[in-house]
């Protein structure tokens, strides 16, 4: 795969400049393909609906329908506790984007055109991956903005507030190649979409995102505190210095949630990506 | 193996589950030349051409696109090749010009010298009115030409087109052709995959005909019209056979000539027949029906055309060679109108 996708290269450079030049040619195509794929995007709006509609639906229904009736443990507003699990969710179930997209394109006919094509074939990934990480910035972006029209303030630094957005997309980015392995062995983009409910939702539910776990029965408050969502959860709003009753819970990865939502978006990156390509190559032989 | 062949194929084998789809399949493709791969639906055509782009691997066999193994060395043959499949392989969300520049950056054609090309296959397509229209407003023969245009982005050498004018209008046809022409003139290299026999006939200087995975034909068309060896004779009775006695005379008469079974069309009027061609095959005709006291409207004797070797060398349900005589034996008496000639 290595060398046989390296490009010829002017007399002389040798070995190194082989390789440069090849990673260049690859670079070129991932960002071919993003762009593609961003183009998609705006041909089809409604497509973002997930990044931009439901956001700004989500933060407005739950911080007034349920902001009033839900208690902050050592106090807080619950708007300024739910926009960090607000935006968890929305990145969290707009990864299903990436397995919908993923499969729409390996049941076309396109797929066939990249494959006979002198590119470098996990571009089609790459490129589906930084496209869906440059729309779940956007959804921050639209989360960020609708919160502070609510009421959602931060009194930390710049550079905390940004780590906090940070801590978020990099384990939106990790999950989407858990999308991506979900939608190359998906039989249609319907059944990847069926994905988004059955996994996404109770893994954005099952945690502190929307409500204090202090409330959960036994059980389920062990899941909800091991739950990577918690985790980077908790990492942003601690970041954010907005009210983060996890604090109080002794399980290790809410005493120290940023570590643990960085170890666990680079654990599930480092097991999803691999097999992503594997489940990719696999596809792409006959 | 002559080194100046672009395209070669040995013993290419192909199994999908249970489905044999190649069986050992041979050919050899000049450089500059057309290959017209001819064959019924499910024949094996698409899989040949599917291997040799690099998108299926064969179970056994060797295949070479200008000279480099398609198993060994897939990324630079793709290098080579320029592929239009059956199904457009665009992205409907993309405009044509988007398609074509995105096909010529993703083969690392630069976007300056993409966009160049793509502007100017758009021009020679005539899609430059629909160039900025995103494609799912496209008709199925202007998807064709921007497929086709697609193929052509990058200069390819060797060019592989899967059944390209399935769907199109005559126009658009004749139109395709002409492209494909001009490109051979120009050296490129083409395997073209079709249904048509018209159209390998017009453009194909070499004919592959396969069937269940297997080549059964090869050679220039003129190469198998006479392998088909025999011109059709076909006769129009005033009466319909078998009505009056002399006509069963008639087919007596003309068995003697013929180089097959006499069939009889459904109203009984038509005679068809192979006959091997001679001098003064005509008037032998018309004097042996004379002699037989059979009253002819019409004679007709036609040079053989692709579709009766297609039909002869595959069995296709058109064919009148296709009835093989003794099938009608299982049907009620009479059933088919057909019968064995005298022969010779």
């Amino acid at each position: 795969m290595t060398t046989s996708t390296l490009r010829p290269s002017p007399a002389g450079t040798g070995i190194p400049g082989k390789l440069s030049a090849a990673a260049a040619g690859r670079v070129r195509n991932v960002w071919g393909m993003t762009r593609r794929n961003l183009v998609h995007i705006s041909r089809e709006p409604m497509q973002l609906s997930d990044v931009t509609i439901q956001p700004v639906l989500f933060t407005v229904l739950f911080v007034y329908i349920f902001g009033g009736g839900i208690p902050i443990p050592n106090g807080g507003s619950y708007k300024d506790f739910a926009l960090a699990g607000l935006l968890s969710l929305n990145l969290v179930t707009s990864t299903m984007g990436t397995a919908v997209g993923l499969s729409t394109d390996l049941h076309g006919g396109i797929i066939e055109r990249f494959r006979a094509l002198p590119m470098w074939q996990p571009a089609v990934l790459v490129g589906r991956s930084f496209a869906d990480l440059m729309t779940s910035c956007i959804c921050a972006l639209i989360v960020a903005v609708t919160g502070l029209a609510v009421g959602w303030r931060t009194d930390a630094n710049v550079g905390s507030i940004i780590g906090g957005f940070a801590l978020l997309l990099f384990f939106a980015y990790s999950l989407s190649w858990i999308a991506a392995c979900v939608g190359l062995n998906s039989k249609s983009p319907e059944s990847a979409a069926s994905f988004g409910f059955i996994v996404l939702f109770p893994l954005a539910f099952v945690s502190n995102a929307l409500v204090p776990t202090q409330h959960m029965p036994g059980w389920l408050q062990a899941i909800a505190d091991w739950n990577p969502v918690s985790a980077v959860t908790a990492g942003a709003r601690q970041l954010w210095g907005n009210p983060n009753p996890s604090a109080a819970i002794h399980a290790w990865p809410m005493q120290h949630p940023v570590e643990a939502g960085l170890i666990w978006s680079a654990l599930i990156l480092a097991i999803a990506a691999p097999l992503a390509s594997y489940f990719f190559r696999r596809r792409m032989t006959e | 193996m002559p080194n100046d062949m672009m395209i070669e194929a040995e013993e290419l084998a192909k199994r999908y589950g249970e489905t044999r789809a190649l069986a050992g399949v041979d050919f050899a493709v000049p450089g500059g030349s057309i290959l017209g791969l001819l064959g019924p639906n499910g024949a094996g055509k698409t899989t040949a051409v599917r291997i040799l782009t690099t998108l299926a691997l064969p179970d056994a066999g060797r295949a070479r696109v200008a000279g480099v193994d398609v198993v060994g060395h897939p990324a630079e043959v793709r290098r080579h090749i320029g592929v239009a499949a059956q199904d457009a392989t665009l992205d409907g969300l993309l405009s044509g010009r988007q398609n074509l520049v995105l096909v010529g950056e993703l083969s690392d054609m630069g976007r300056r010298a993409s966009r160049q090309r793509a502007t100017e296959l758009l021009a020679q397509f005539e899609l430059t009115d629909a160039s900025d229209r995103v494609l799912k407003g496209y008709s199925g023969g202007m998807r064709r030409r921007l497929d086709l245009a697609a193929a052509l982005m990058t200069r390819p050498p060797v060019l592989f087109l899967d059944e390209p004018t399935t769907g199109l209008d005559p126009v658009s046809r004749q139109r395709v052709w002409e492209a494909v022409r001009e490109l051979t003139a120009a050296g490129v290299t083409v395997l073209l995959t079709t249904q048509y026999l018209d159209e390998a006939d017009a453009l194909a200087d070499q004919i592959v005909v396969i069937d269940h995975g297997r080549v059964i034909a090869n050679g220039t068309p003129q190469e198998l019209k006479e392998a088909s060896r025999s011109a059709r004779l076909e006769v129009t009775l005033t009466a319909p056979y078998p009505g009056a006695v002399e006509a069963t005379g008639a087919v007596e008469a003309i068995g003697s000539l013929t180089a097959g079974p006499v069939h009889i069309s459904e109203d009984g009027r038509r005679l068809s027949a192979g006959v091997d061609s001679a001098p003064g095959l005509a008037t032998s005709v018309v004097r042996a029906l004379d002699a037989a006291g059979v009253l002819v409207d019409d004679i007709e004797i036609r040079q053989p055309s692709l579709d009766d070797v297609f039909f002869s060398l595959t069995g296709g349900h058109l064919g009148p060679e296709d009835e093989q005589p003794g099938n009608g034996a299982a049907g009620p008496d009479g059933a088919r109108p057909e019968m064995e000639g005298a022969g010779t």
